[in-house]
C-alpha cells in the first residue's frame, strides 16, 4: 500500500449469526483503499452490504453485526481495536459521517445550533463563546439562508435538503480529513441534490479530503467520484476510474446496471436485468451473479470467481471480462411506446379547470375567525388524456403530483372544475359516491408496495379482492384468472399463496400491478411506482407497464420525480410548479427547446451517470411552502423572470405545433 | 399557542357537559325514580314516597332539574344524598381527599420508579436487568390486584406482623392517622402501575435507541451516557406523559377493587356503597366527578406533551 493510503479496509468480512447458529455473512472479503484528497464510490443493489461498509470505516456495526475477519484502519490506526473513549476521539471528528436520511438522523428535540455546537465541543479547541459564531460561518459555508435565524430551529422546520445540509456542516465542524457519504442527496429533489453535490465537490477539494460516498445513484457518483467500486451481494466485483467504470464496465452486472438507468437521452426504455441479488443467508457454489448473468457457464456456476487486475487497471470480479461485448445494450424486446396521435381513440379523461385546496377552513375558524385562505394547493388544471396515452406528471416535491391523482381517484374533492370520463360525462367527485363501474374502470397503483398489499394476506388473496368484487368470480374461475393475472406480469402461480414479506421489492410491484389489472381498468393511475425500487428492477417494472399497455390499451398517468424515468415511458409530459402547469406536450418537445425556464432548470440539474456530463445550475434550490397569490408560479425562482408583470399576470399560454403549450409571459421566439 | 389551549379548553368543558347530560338522562332513563329506588318501590310507604320526593324535587320537570344540578355542580353543590342527611359535596369531598392521598403517594412511588426501570430495562434490553425486571412486571400486570393485594397481606400483616391489613381510619380524619395503614394500598397499586408505565417506557427508549438520530450521535463521537441524556431520553419519555396522565386519572377515579379489599375510604368504595344503597344522586355526583377528572388531566398531558414537543410547539407557534 502506499504511504498515502488514509483509509484502508483488508479482507473485511461482516456478519450475524442466525437463529440456526449458522454465522450469515453480510460482507465478504471487501477490501478497498482510499488515498488523501480522492474521492471513491460504493455503487450496488439495495441490500448489496454499501451502508454496512461506510459504518465499518468507523468501526460501528449495526446490532446484531459484527467483523468476522480483517482490517480496518483509518490513519494507520486500527479502527476495530480502539478503545471506546479513543473511537468517540475520531468519530464525528477527523472522520465524519454524513447519514443516508438526515431528516431522521438529527435529533427532533434538539435545535440545530445546539446539534453543530455539539460536535465543535467533542472535536474542536474552541472556547463555548465562540461556539455560536463558528456554527454560523458552518452554515454559512453549507449555503444555508439566514443562518444565524436557522440556530434556534428545531429539525422539523426545515426542507429536506436544509437538514442535509445542516448534516454536512455538522460533519465539518470537526474539520474532518475524510468523509464518509451514505445516499446523501437519495429522496431530495433533482436541483437540491445538484446543489449540494456541487457543495460536496467543492469541499473536498477545498480541504483535501478523502471521501467514501455510497449511492446506487450512478448519476451522483460520476459527478463527485474518481474512482468507483461495485458491489454484489456483499462482494466488490469491480473496482476501477469513474470513466472506466461507468463508459466501459466490464463486469457483466455493472453492465447491466448501467444501462438499466433511464437517460435523458434516450428515447427508448432501458433494458432491464432480471432477478434478484442472493440474499446473504443463501449458499453461493459460484459466482454471486450467475443466476442473472448471460454470460454464465458451467465454470460459473460451480467456481467463484477472485477480483483480478485487468491490463487496464481495473479489478473485476468475472471470468469473462473480455466477452462483455457480447451482452444486449438496447431494449430489443419491448414493443415501442405506442403512438397516439391526436385523432386516434377517444378521450379517456378530462381535467377541466381543476382547483385543489388542502386548507379547510375548520368550523372553530369559520365561527370565531375570518383569517384570508391560502391560495389552492392545485389551481387552474386543464388536460385532456387521450385513450391508451402516457401522460407524464413530472415536477419537484409539492408541485402537487400526488394531489392531482388523488383528486382523479376520488380520494380529495377537487374545490373547483371537474373530471370527464370517457368524453361521456362528469364522474362523481367522491369515491364512495361513483358507480362500480367508474370505480371498476380507474385504479390506482402506489410508491410503496409495502404499504398497499396487506401484509397478512397472500397473494392469491390479494388478487381476489378486485376478482370477486367487479367480477364475481369465485372458485376455480377465480384461481385461473389469478394465475393468468401473476403470468401476466410475469410471475408464476407458485407466488399465490405467498406473502408480501417474501416477495422482494420488485415482485411486490409486480403484485400491485397485476392487482390492478385485476380489475380490467381503462386508466391506471401511477404514483411514482418506481421510485422505492433499484434502477435494475425499475426498469423491469417500466418494460412491464409498457408491455401491458400494448396488449391492452390502457391509458396511463404516471407521475414521477424522476425526469428520464417519465421521458422513457410517457407519450406526453406535463410539467407542474407549485401545483399550476407550466408546460405540456409530446415527450419531444417538452424535452427539447423551447422550454419554459422551470423545464429548463429542472432539466439542467438532471445528472447523467457519465463523468464526462455537467450539470446546469440555474435556479437556486428554495423550497417555497406555498404557491405565491398572483402572477407566475415560478416567479420567486425563475432566472429568466422579466419583471413585475410575472409577479401579478397568470402568464399566458404560448402554443406550439402538436399541442405543446407553455406557460410563460417571454414571447414564443425568446424561449 | 394561546388560542389552541382555549379551544382544548373550551372542548374539555364541552365534553364534560355532554357527559354531564348522558348522566342524567342515565338516570332519568332507569325505571322509577331515586326515591323508588331507595325506598324499594313495593314496600314504600307512600307518604314516605312522596316527602323524599318533595326532599329531592323530584316532581319538577327533568329540564329544570338538570339545569339546577348542573348549575349547582358547577358551583361545587352536588345536591344532598338520598336520605336527606349530608350534603353529598362533603360527602364526596372527604373522600375524593383519601382517593387524592393514595394516588399521591402512589405515583411518588410509582412513577419515578417507572421510569427508572423502563429505562434500565431499555438500555440493558434482552440483558440481565432488563430480563429481570421485565419478568416481574409481566407477573405484577397479570396476577390480578386482588390477588396480590391479599398475598401482600398475608406476608407482611398476617405473618410478619409489620403493616396493618386493612384501613380502620374512617373517611375525613387527618392525614397522620393513616400511616401505617395507607402503606400495602400504595404498594400494591405502584407495584401495578410501575408495571404498566414501565413496559411503556421500555419499548418507546428501545425505539427510539435503534433511531437513526441514536445512531447518528453515536457516530459523532458523542458519549454514551451523553447520548443517552440529551439524545434519546427527551424523545423517549415524550409519550409517557400521557400515559403517566391517565395512570392518574385511574388512580384518582377510585381504585375500587383495592379500595375494597383494603377497606380504604375512598372514592371507588363511595361509588360501590352509593350502588349498594341506591343512592342515585351520589352515583350521578361521582359519575361527574370521575369524568371531569379524565377530561382535566388528559388535557393537561395534552398540553404538557405540546409544550414538551418541539413539532407540536413550533406548530402552533408559528400558526
Ligand atoms: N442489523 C442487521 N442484522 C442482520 N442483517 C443485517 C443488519 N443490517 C443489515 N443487514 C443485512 O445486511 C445486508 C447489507 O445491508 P446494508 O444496509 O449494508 O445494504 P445497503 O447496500 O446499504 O442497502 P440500501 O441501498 O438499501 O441502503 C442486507 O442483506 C441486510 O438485510
Ligand atoms: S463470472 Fe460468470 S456468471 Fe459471474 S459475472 Fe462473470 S460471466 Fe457472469
Ligand atoms: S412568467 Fe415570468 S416568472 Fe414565470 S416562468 Fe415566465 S419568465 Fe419566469
Ligand atoms: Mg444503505
Amino acid at each position: 500500500m502506499s504511504a498515502a493510503t488514509f483509509i484502508n479496509i483488508q479482507n473485511l468480512s461482516v456478519g450475524y449469526t442466525s437463529q440456526s447458529g449458522e454465522i450469515i455473512r453480510v460482507l465478504r472479503n471487501v477490501s478497498l483503499s482510499i488515498n488523501r484528497g480522492e474521492s471513491i464510490g460504493l455503487v450496488g443493489e439495495s441490500g448489496s452490504g454499501k451502508s454496512t461498509l461506510a459504518l465499518a470505516a468507523l468501526g460501528f456495526f449495526k446490532r446484531g453485526l459484527r467483523a468476522l475477519e480483517g482490517d480496518v484502519e483509518f490513519d494507520g490506526i486500527d479502527m476495530l481495536a480502539l478503545e471506546r473513549d479513543d473511537l468517540q476521539a475520531i468519530r464525528g471528528g477527523r472522520l465524519a459521517l454524513i447519514p443516508q436520511n438526515s431528516g431522521q438522523s438529527l435529533t427532533p428535540t434538539l435545535r440545530i445550533g445546539l446539534q453543530v455546537a455539539e460536535a465543535l465541543r467533542l472535536h474542536s479547541q474552541l472556547n463555548e463563546s465562540d461556539f455560536e459564531a463558528r456554527v454560523v460561518e458552518l452554515l454559512t459555508q453549507v449555503r444555508l439562508p439566514e443562518p444565524a435565524t436557522l440556530l434556534s430551529r428545531f429539525p422539523h422546520e426545515l426542507s429536506g435538503g436544509q437538514q442535509q445540509r445542516v448534516a454536512v456542516a455538522m460533519a465539518l465542524a470537526g474539520e474532518p480529513d475524510a468523509l464518509l457519504l451514505d445516499e446523501p442527496t437519495t429522496g431530495l429533489d433533482v436541483t437540491t441534490q445538484a446543489h449540494i453535490l456541487e457543495l460536496l465537490r467543492d469541499l473536498a477539494s477545498e480541504r483535501n479530503m478523502a471521501m467514501l460516498y455510497v449511492s446506487h445513484d450512478l448519476g451522483a457518483i460520476s459527478r463527485v467520484c474518481d474512482r468507483v467500486a461495485v458491489m454484489y451481494a456483499g462482494e466488490i466485483v469491480l473496482k476501477g476510474s469513474t470513466k472506466q467504470v461507468l463508459l466501459s464496465p466490464r463486469h457483466p452486472y455493472a453492465h447491466g446496471l448501467l444501462s438499466s438507468i433511464p437517460r435523458l437521452t434516450q428515447t427508448s426504455l432501458p433494458l432491464a436485468l432480471d432477478g434478484r441479488p442472493p440474499m446473504p443467508s443463501e449458499t453461493i457454489t459460484g459466482c454471486a451473479f450467475a443466476d442473472r448473468c448471460a454470460l454464465a457457464d458451467e465454470r460459473c456456476r460451480s467456481t467463484p470467481p477472485t477480483l483480478k487486475q485487468l491490463e487496464s487497471g481495473e479489478k473485476v470480479r468475472c471470468f469473462h471480462p473480455d466477452r462483455i461485448d457480447q451482452l444486449p445494450v438496447v431494449n430489443k424486446t419491448v414493443t415501442q411506446k405506442g403512438n397516439v396521435s391526436a385523432d386516434h381513440g377517444g378521450d379517456a379523461l378530462g381535467l377541466n379547470q381543476l382547483a385543489i385546496s388542502y386548507a379547510k377552513p375548520s368550523l372553530w375558524n369559520q365561527l370565531f375567525s375570518n383569517a384570508s385562505m391560502p391560495p389552492a394547493t392545485v389551481d387552474n388544471i386543464n388536460i385532456l388524456i387521450r385513450t391508451g396515452e402516457t401522460l407524464g406528471l413530472v415536477g419537484e416535491s409539492g408541485s402537487g403530483k400526488s394531489t392531482i391523482l388523488k383528486a382523479i381517484a376520488g380520494l380529495i374533492s377537487p374545490k373547483t372544475g371537474h373530471l370527464v370520463l370517457n368524453g361521456e360525462g362528469r364522474l362523481t367527485p367522491k369515491v364512495e359516491n361513483r358507480s362500480a363501474l367508474h370505480l371498476r374502470q380507474i385504479q390506482m397503483i402506489f410508491q410503496n408496495p409495502d404499504d398497499s398489499l396487506n401484509p397478512r394476506h397472500n397473494i392469491a388473496q390479494i388478487l381476489a379482492q378486485p376478482l370477486r368484487l367487479y367480477f364475481s368470480l369465485t372458485g376455480e374461475e377465480l384461481r385461473q384468472r389469478s394465475i393468468e393475472l401473476l403470468e401476466r406480469v410475469r410471475l408464476g402461480s407458485h407466488y399465490l399463496d405467498r406473502r408480501p414479506s417474501q416477495l422482494s421489492g420488485g415482485e411486490k410491484q409486480r403484485v400491485a400491478v397485476a392487482r390492478a389489472f385485476a380489475a380490467e381498468p381503462a386508466i391506471v393511475l401511477c404514483d411514482e411506482v418506481t421510485s422505492a425500487l433499484d434502477v435494475s428492477v425499475q426498469a423491469a417494472v417500466l418494460d412491464l407497464l409498457n408491455e401491458l399497455k400494448a396488449q391492452r390499451g390502457t391509458t396511463y398517468i404516471f407521475v414521477s420525480h424522476d425526469l428520464a424515468v417519465v421521458k422513457a415511458i410517457s407519450n406526453r409530459v406535463a410539467v407542474l410548479y407549485q401545483g399550476r402547469l407550466c408546460e405540456i406536450g409530446p415527450v419531444e418537445a417538452v424535452y427539447s427547446k423551447p422550454f419554459h425556464p422551470y423545464t429548463d432548470v429542472l432539466l439542467g440539474a438532471v445528472l447523467e451517470p457519465d463523468p464526462n456530463f455537467m450539470p446546469k445550475l440555474s435556479a437556486d434550490d428554495v423550497v417555497e411552502l406555498s404557491p405565491p397569490k398572483t402572477g407566475c408560479p415560478f416567479q420567486r425562482r425563475c432566472p429568466r423572470k422579466l419583471g413585475k408583470i410575472c409577479d401579478t399576470d397568470v402568464p399566458p399560454g404560448r402554443i406550439f405545433d402538436n399541442g405543446h403549450q407553455i406557460n410563460c409571459h417571454i414571447p414564443e421566439t425568446d424561449l | 399557542m394561546l388560542t389552541m389551549i382555549l379551544r382544548r379548553i373550551f372542548l374539555g368543558l364541552a365534553t364534560i357537559s355532554i357527559v354531564s347530560l348522558i348522566i342524567f338522562a342515565g338516570v332519568e332513563i332507569l325505571p322509577g325514580d331515586a326515591c323508588t329506588q331507595y325506598l324499594e318501590q313495593d314496600q314504600a310507604d307512600v307518604e314516605l314516597l312522596e316527602k323524599c320526593r318533595d326532599d329531592l324535587n323530584l316532581n319538577r320537570p327533568a329540564h329544570e332539574r338538570y339545569t339546577e344540578w348542573a348549575l349547582g355542580a358547577l358551583t361545587g353543590d352536588l345536591g344532598m344524598s338520598v336520605n336527606g342527611e349530608a350534603k353529598i359535596s362533603d360527602l364526596v369531598g372527604a373522600r375524593f381527599a383519601n382517593s387524592l392521598l393514595l394516588a399521591f403517594f402512589a405515583l411518588l412511588v410509582g412513577v419515578p420508579l417507572a421510569m427508572l426501570l423502563g429505562v434500565i430495562t431499555g438500555l440493558w434490553r434482552d440483558r440481565k436487568p432488563d430480563i429481570i425486571f421485565s419478568t416481574i412486571a409481566i407477573f405484577a400486570m397479570t396476577i390480578p390486584e386482588f390477588v396480590s393485594a391479599t398475598l401482600l397481606i398475608l406476608v407482611f400483616s398476617v405473618w410478619l406482623g409489620w403493616l396493618p391489613g386493612i384501613v380502620l381510619t374512617s373517611a375525613g380524619s387527618p392525614i397522620s392517622e393513616f400511616f401505617p395503614e395507607i402503606l400495602l394500598p400504595v404498594i400494591v397499586l405502584s407495584l401495578v402501575m410501575t408495571a404498566h408505565v414501565m413496559r411503556m417506557v421500555r419499548s418507546s427508549v428501545i425505539e427510539v435507541m435503534a433511531s437513526d438520530y441514536v445512531q447518528m450521535a453515536t457516530l459523532k463521537g458523542v458519549p454514551y451516557w451523553q447520548m443517552v441524556f440529551r439524545h434519546a431520553l427527551p424523545n423517549a419519555l415524550l409519550p409517557a406523559i400521557n400515559v403517566v396522565a391517565l395512570t392518574i386519572a385511574w388512580l384518582l377515579g377510585g381504585v375500587v377493587v383495592i379500595e375494597v379489599v383494603f377497606n380504604y375510604p375512598g372514592l371507588g368504595r363511595m361509588m360501590i356503597d352509593a350502588i349498594s344503597d341506591r343512592d342515585l344522586p351520589v352515583v350521578q355526583a361521582i359519575a361527574l366527578i370521575v369524568a371531569s377528572i379524565y377530561v382535566c388531566i388528559n388535557l393537561t398531558a395534552d398540553l404538557m406533551t405540546m409544550i414538551a414537543n418541539p413539532k407540536l410547539r413550533t406548530m402552533y407557534l408559528r400558526k
